[in-house]
């Protein structure tokens, strides 16, 4: 009850304040701008309530982006991870490079693989994908390197196949890291898909508000803001979870 | 397990005496070294079929590894080491069960599905595997705990399933790290008697690493005093009453007082 009732608390502390200095004018005053430009919290809402259809639609187009490259992270993380454990030499030669790529800011990427693969929504799955790789495959491995090298012994003695050791033992073990992964995955998701949708899209949460900018349609912005966040959020909440009912043991 | 016991509706727990699990093992003139770094030197062993042998040293003198050695989990850089007469390491390997030092039970299976996981891992599938480790937990004072997670365990319940798990691999050697290193001195006395029992019950040849003089000595049929690093033999030991069933009794008999003694001296001497 106090964990959810405090954050929730002030929440609706910050709000009021928003509020209270929106009507009064105080933040429009301070920076010296008209009161359209600084929506109060209650024009968000309404802006919220009346563009619900449209936001919707691009709720939908960018969530599909973040799934897609989300799940696509993780079957390439998880099987990248899975490689370079079976072979030494793949690590060596592999890591440093996965690291390296991590380098590479992904808004100077995300406008090239627009220009090579257009529009659609590949360009987006494939950012998402990117941003996503680097914490699934980290973790991946190194939940699978955790495991007891006596407990590979006791597997062996007791007529483990390579298989079944993955299987019965480093699989598991690996479980929780690689949770760990998907759950900080989840939180850039939306940072991959925003700057994809930005280097060219025709929909889209990032692009509506890169749109709305040209509009001063601040209010709807922030709504789509808010929706953007809501679906961080329920993607965050899904992964625990999901964490919940597969790692029992802890 | 044969294949041609699967698809039967229960499985029989493993027999009392099976005459099948009874190899011998033999090292001869052993050395062994991790580089530079040299661990065994000429270590000579017989053990027995159904004979226990105790294996003490000062820490870090190579136990756990002579262990690994006979298991086929190394291979030794000199001499041989033969087990039922076979001495490549798969074959050892095939032929002993290895108990790690910490109990290593995996959190994400049941009590019983670890007891049961080497006969999972030769074949047969859950159900079967789960009916033939449940006689055993009857038999072994576990009954009641098969479905329980490890970490709701004692840690002489866990050290109890981790055994259980090396004996229904079905293997002829049990290799014993240090089993009871773990516990409370009173558990581990408790556990001594527990594990006399079953070896009386189910006798198989083994080898039972240890710090613990007295351990070694009740437990086993001869004890092997290692001296520090790189280890030889420097005293090999007759138990005076391996085994008995009054384990309080049996320590304190002055035969067994007085091998304890000789095989500490030769501990001491030997970790010069």
């Amino acid at each position: 009850m106090r964990r959810w009732l405090l954050p929730l608390g002030l929440i609706a502390l910050l709000l009021g304040l928003w509020q209270l200095a929106c009507s009064t004018g105080a933040i429009a005053d301070a920076l010296d701008l008209e009161s359209f430009l600084v929506p109060s919290p209650a024009e968000v809402a309404s802006s919220l309530w009346e563009n619900r259809g449209l936001l919707a639609e691009n709720a939908w187009v960018t969530l599909r982006e973040m799934l897609l490259g989300i799940l696509a992270a993780l079957l390439v993380g998880v099987g990248f991870a899975v490689l370079m454990h079976r072979w030494r030499v793949l690590r060596d030669a592999a890591y440093p490079l996965i690291v390296a790529s991590q380098t590479i800011p992904i808004v100077v990427i995300s406008p090239i693989l627009v220009v090579w693969f257009g529009y659609g929504i590949g360009p987006k799955v494939m950012i998402v994908a990117l941003i996503c790789f680097f914490p699934i495959t980290v973790n991946a491995l190194d939940g699978l390197r955790s495991v007891d090298p006596e407990a590979v012994k006791m597997m062996r003695s007791l007529d483990a196949s390579r298989w079944q050791r993955f299987r019965r033992v480093e699989a598991p073990a690996a479980l929780p890291s690689l949770f760990t992964g998907v759950k900080i995955a989840v939180v850039v998701a939306p940072i991959g898909a925003v700057f994809a949708e930005w280097s060219g899209s025709s929909a889209g949460l990032g692009h509506l508000i890169q749109s709305d900018t040209a509009y001063y349609l601040v209010a709807r912005q922030f709504a789509t803001v808010a929706v953007l966040a809501a679906l961080a959020l329920a993607l965050i909440g899904l992964t625990a979870l999901a964490e919940r009912r597969v790692v029992t043991w802890r | 397990m044969k294949p041609e016991s699967r698809g039967t509706q229960t499985v029989d727990p493993p027999a009392p005496r099976r005459p099948e699990l009874a190899d011998a093992i033999a090292l001869r003139d052993v050395d062994h070294a991790y580089a530079e770094l040299r661990t065994l030197d000429g270590i000579d062993l017989e053990v027995p079929a159904h004979g226990v042998l105790g294996l003490v040293g000062p820490s870090g003198c190579g136990k756990s590894t002579l262990l690994e050695l006979v298991c086929g989990l190394r291979e030794p850089t000199g001499g041989t080491i033969e087990v039922g007469g076979a001495s490549g390491a798969e074959e050892r390997l095939a032929r002993c069960a290895f108990m790690p030092q910490r109990d290593l039970l995996l959190p994400w299976y049941s009590a019983i599905d670890n007891a049961a996981l080497a006969l999972r891992n030769q074949g047969m599938g859950r159900r079967q595997a789960r009916a033939a480790a449940a006689g055993l937990f009857e038999r072994f004072g576990l009954e009641g705990f098969e479905a329980v997670r490890p970490d709701q365990l004692s840690g002489g319940m866990r050290q109890r399933v981790a055994f259980l798990r090396t004996l229904i691999a079905g293997k002829p050697v049990l290799a014993l790290d240090e089993p009871f290193a773990s516990l409370d001195a009173i558990t581990r006395a408790e556990m001594q008697e527990w594990l006399a029992a079953a070896l009386r019950t189910d006798p198989r040849t083994t080898v039972l690493v240890t710090h613990d003089v007295e351990e070694a000595l009740y437990l086993s049929d001869r004890v092997a005093v290692l001296s520090a690093r790189p280890a030889r033999i420097v005293a090999e030991l007759a138990a005076p009453a391996p085994r008995a069933a009054d384990r309080d009794a049996a320590v304190t008999d002055p035969a067994f007082v007085a091998t304890r003694e000789e095989a500490l001296r030769a501990l001491r001497e030997g970790s010069r």
